[in-house]
């Protein structure tokens, strides 16, 4: 949630703006103070939210230094987070690319939460801070509220709550159980943490009253539907009964709820040994990643919705002459080099940059809605032309993720603009082959495999839980479905075997395979389990 | 919308983590700091700065999909020449162009850096002086409160009146409070002006200015709360503990420059850890060929001498400065020799017992270095001094002595003199 962007010198200290002249400028010249701060958000609150439409949480700026910036780096820019060393070596590692000058700090960090939370830097110019509150307080935090997977699994106004009791839980355990235990504990839940989420929103146990209206439904429907023809039709033999030990395992795995790709979660409810505190722990982690699971999900989409919001609110500041030639001027220095795509073939190449297909495709699907071309019309017959881009940009950014925004709005416009093309690298041939490129014939390919290349689901590998017999020997069997046979990092899944194995208590086994082979078969007995 | 400053907030945030870190990687940290230390000049030892470790001792493993192998398909930006159904070489290094590079391996080493406390303390861990008797006795820390500057809340006592004063007056001035003679002229006009009559215009105008600056005067206090300072102190540690270092060493011909730096290396370690644990540490240098000085830092180390070497010199020397400057009772004395192990054979007997009855009991600790060249090593016999004081080190636990041949002995040599001994309470 941070634009990663060159940092600069720090400004001076604060001085109070000479009083605001008789124009219509917002502030002149780099320094700021908070009256300016306060007429600037309200500046930019106004555009996003009368002329863009945006639906945002309250806001909370808080001005720290660049010292505080790099300790929210390291605790994911929450607030308050429990104290564990890994957090302490990001910490040291960002704090010596900082003082080396490899690496700028952020101009920002935003937090999902209800008063949303906009960290900015004291050393940001006045035109850097409007940038900020505009790509923060306004675009990402429309989004935050409004996009659907945010919705439905992540709580804004509970997380700061939720992160305290977190911390202060773990701390009454280091105290208790002493801080070797816990923090071992807390790295066997981190290496399982890309694994304690739920994909899916889990059926919801009812409750009484909908449990009774529901069983008044079905009773209607079966009255409605009753035949006594239906009583004379004779009986088949029906099934034949499966064989007693294969009911038995249908029967376990029911009550265990297999298979369960939640390992996390498995590990809380059913793992044998763990104590009730253990447990809780486990708990905490996995919440916590599923907190951030929905920004994995829409990083692209959260970048280009923001992005798109600056630009559009830094372009309207200075068509009503709030902001001077200069600024604006600063302004898109800055955004320009934040939206900077390199090619494939550059030296800066590292992947796809977020903030540059964000921008680029909201940019698209504005001007399709304003001026389509007829190809336009062709591939998105219903926004084409319909004239309200604001409108059709909100619908987007509620309604989609990257995965699916691509599939539905990535337009060949986009694609030869960018100059993307799809590659293919089987390991077995000798060469990687072009699939497809800019063209009439390949840009539903490209567009398809962009969108798989961003599906959070298919770049995390499918392992899940397939049985364990409690009654027997408890060894814990786990499957990675194998997609396109790639297989584990080895040395880093035995590692992770190896902490389930001691959560478990018992021998674990983890077969990667597809449908055809079998890859790879890793076990792991428990060394320290806890206990 | 809220604007909050954070930027008073104490800092530090991180400190606790990083510390965690530190203590996890602790046996990597201490190995790479004894690396790092060995490549560097002596005068930087005490510094911080990057330390490598490898990255598997400080890894979190997740499950993750491999980067090689197995068919994969990439979508990249910047296509210039391309068309379908082309095909590209395998570029060597990456895989298939950087679309997985982001979860790569990549991690070999983890680099960071560490400040020069935390360096010092990883540096000198779990060495400790060998006779804590006398710090003890004195290592009552104690402060002393020093004045610094002023500041607006505190107690009473401290109020500053001057300096109060000062403010009230200038406020006074600036804000226009009138003073109590002008309002004593103004009244006294009005009650002469009343007895002559006649004049009730003015007195009118004038009975009006005074009331309005009686409520100027009400409503500028003589003193305000915000006038009063109060004098703000420090509390300054004071130098209780204190050490001296006494660096004897041999400077006749026969000490060439590789053996003079071997024992410069070793007295800057000793300095390093006498100033971890005392506040004040001084040095004396004391060379000697037949006759012994009491020099500077520079002269100790570069002047040559020539002359025959007659320790018990220097010992001498080292008493007379004791007792002229060094009181034992006020002072922890450590003491450090080096020599190639040349004395005049007729001396040894009279520094022997200038060792035993007057230096010894004086000293926290005396450390006997004995340096030479590594290809003497295990070849020829003991040196005279060296036997000679064999026979007091053996009966007397404050005296260590060591030999040295090569750089790298010297960090190892010290540790072994300074080890923490089991039993010894740190």
């Amino acid at each position: 949630m941070s634009d990663a962007i060159v940092t600069r010198k720090p400004k001076s200290r604060i001085i109070p703006a000479p009083a605001a002249a008789s124009s219509s400028l917002l502030y002149s010249g780099p320094d700021w103070n908070f009256e300016t701060l306060g007429r600037i958000f309200d500046a930019v609150r106004d555009i996003g939210e009368n002329e863009m439409g945006l639906d945002t949480y309250r806001t909370q700026i808080e001005v720290i230094t660049s010292e505080q910036m790099l300790d929210a780096y390291s605790s994911v820019g929450m607030p308050l987070f429990y104290k564990h060393w890994s957090f302490g070596k990001d910490f040291a590692r960002n704090q010596m690319m900082y003082n080396k000058g490899w690496q700028g700090l952020a101009y920002e960090i935003v937090i999902n939460s209800d008063p949303c939370i906009c960290y900015i830097m004291e050393e940001n110019s006045a035109t850097m801070q409007t940038l900020v509150l505009a790509h923060a307080a306004m675009g990402h935090n429309h989004f935050f509220k409004n996009n659907y997977v945010f919705k439905q699994w992540t709580d804004a106004s509970g997380i700061a709550d939720y992160l305290s009791f977190a911390k202060s839980y773990i701390a009454k355990c280091e105290e208790r159980y002493g801080i070797e235990a816990v923090e071992r504990l807390i790295d066997a839940a981190h290496a399982l943490q890309s694994h304690g989420i739920h994909r899916y929103p889990g059926k919801r146990s009812m409750d009484l009253r909908s449990e009774q209206i529901r069983e008044q439904e079905r009773r209607a429907h079966g009255e409605a539907l009753f035949n006594d023809l239906w009583r004379t039709v004779p009986q088949g033999k029906g099934k034949k009964p499966m064989s007693k030990k294969k009911s038995d395992e249908e029967r376990r795995k029911a009550i265990l709820r297999l298979p369960e790709e939640n390992l996390l979660y498995f590990l809380e409810k059913t793992a044998p040994k763990l104590q009730g505190w253990q447990r809780e722990i486990l708990r905490i982690v996995r919440l916590i990643a599923q907190y951030f699971y929905p920004q994995r999900q829409t990083k692209m989409m959260n970048e280009g919705c923001a992005c798109y919001t600056h630009h559009r609110i830094m372009t309207r500041l200075h068509e009503k002459g709030q902001i001077d030639d200069g600024a604006f001027l600063e302004f898109l220095h800055s955004h320009t080099s934040v939206v900077m795509q390199p090619d494939f073939d550059d030296r800066r190449f590292s992947g796809i940059n977020p903030y540059a297909l964000g921008f680029a495709m909201m940019q698209d699907i504005e001007r399709i809605a304003l001026t389509p071309m007829d190809e336009d019309r062709e591939w998105f017959p219903d926004i084409a032309g319909n004239g309200d881009a604001y409108g059709t940009l909100r619908e987007v950014w509620a309604n989609f993720r990257d995965e699916s925004v691509i599939s539905q709005y990535l337009s060949p416009h986009v694609i030869r603009k960018m100059g993307l093309f799809q590659l293919v690298d089987d390991h077995d041939e000798d060469e990687m082959e072009v699939a497809a490129i800019h063209d009439e014939r390949g840009y539903r390919n490209v567009r398809r495999a962009l969108a798989r290349q961003y599906d959070v689901a298919r770049r995390d590998a499918d392992i899940q839980i397939v049985d364990v017999d409690l009654t027997g020997d408890r060894r814990l069997e786990l499957r990675h479905h194998v997609l396109d046979g790639v297989t584990l990092e080895e040395k880093d899944a035995d590692r992770v075997l190896q902490h389930l194995a001691d959560l478990w208590g018992y021998e674990v086994r983890l077969v990667e395979s597809d449908d055809e082979t079998v890859y790879a078969e890793h076990k792991a007995e428990p060394m320290r389990p806890f206990a | 919308m809220n604007i909050i400053d954070r930027r008073r907030d104490p800092g530090g945030k991180s400190l606790a983590n990083r510390q965690r870190f530190i203590r996890r990687a602790r046996a990597l940290v201490r190995r790479a700091v004894r690396e790092a230390s060995a490549k560097r000049s002596i005068k930087d030892v005490e510094k911080g700065g990057d330390i490598v470790v490898p990255a598997d001792g400080v890894r979190e493993p997740t499950l993750r999909r491999g980067s090689v192998g197995g068919s994969r398909e990439h979508v990249l930006p910047g296509n210039k020449k391309y068309v379908e159904g082309d095909t590209i070489a395998r570029p060597e290094d990456e895989d298939g162009g950087g679309g997985a590079s982001a979860d790569g391996e990549g991690e070999d080493d983890f680099r960071f850096a560490l400040s020069d406390e935390e360096f010092l303390d990883l540096f000198l861990e779990d060495l400790e002086l060998p006779d804590l008797a006398k710090r003890q006795v004195m290592g009552v820390e104690e402060s002393q409160p020093v004045r610094a500057g002023y500041r607006s809340s505190g107690p009473p006592a401290a109020l500053s009146v001057a300096r109060t004063m000062r403010n009230s007056l200038s406020r006074r001035i600036a804000l226009g409070r009138p003073k109590p003679e002008e309002m004593a002229a103004l009244e006294a006009e009005i009650e002469k002006l009343d007895d002559e009559g006649g004049h009730d215009e003015k007195v009118a105008e004038l009975r009006e200015e005074l009331a309005r600056k009686n409520r100027r005067m009400r409503l500028v206090p003589f003193i305000d709360p915000f006038d009063v300072r109060y004098r703000r102190f420090d509390q300054v540690p004071r130098p209780v503990a204190r050490a001296v270092m006494f660096c004897l060493m041999d400077v006749s011909g026969s000490m060439d420059e590789h053996m003079k730096d071997l024992a410069k290396r070793f007295y800057s370690l000793l300095y390093l850890f006498l100033k971890r644990r005392y506040k004040r540490v001084d040095v004396v240098f004391i060379r000697h060929t037949h006759e012994a000085k009491e020099v500077d830092e520079d002269t100790f180390f570069h002047s040559r001498e020539s002359g025959g070497t007659v320790v018990s010199t220097a010992l001498e020397e080292m008493a007379r400065i004791v007792q002229d400057r060094y009181p034992a009772n006020q002072w922890n004395i450590y003491s450090a020799q080096a020599s190639d192990g040349d004395n005049l054979p007729m001396d040894n007997q009279n520094t022997i017992a200038l060792l035993k009855t007057a230096i010894l009991p004086l000293c926290q600790y005396y450390a006997y270095l004995e340096v030479g060249h590594a290809k003497d090593d295990g070849g020829g016999e003991a040196s005279s001094l060296w036997r000679a004081y064999e026979l007091v080190a053996s009966s007397d636990e404050r005296m260590a002595m060591r030999k040295v041949s090569h750089r790298r002995d010297i960090y190892p040599v010290f540790r072994e003199l300074f080890e923490a001994k089991p039993g010894v309470a740190a």
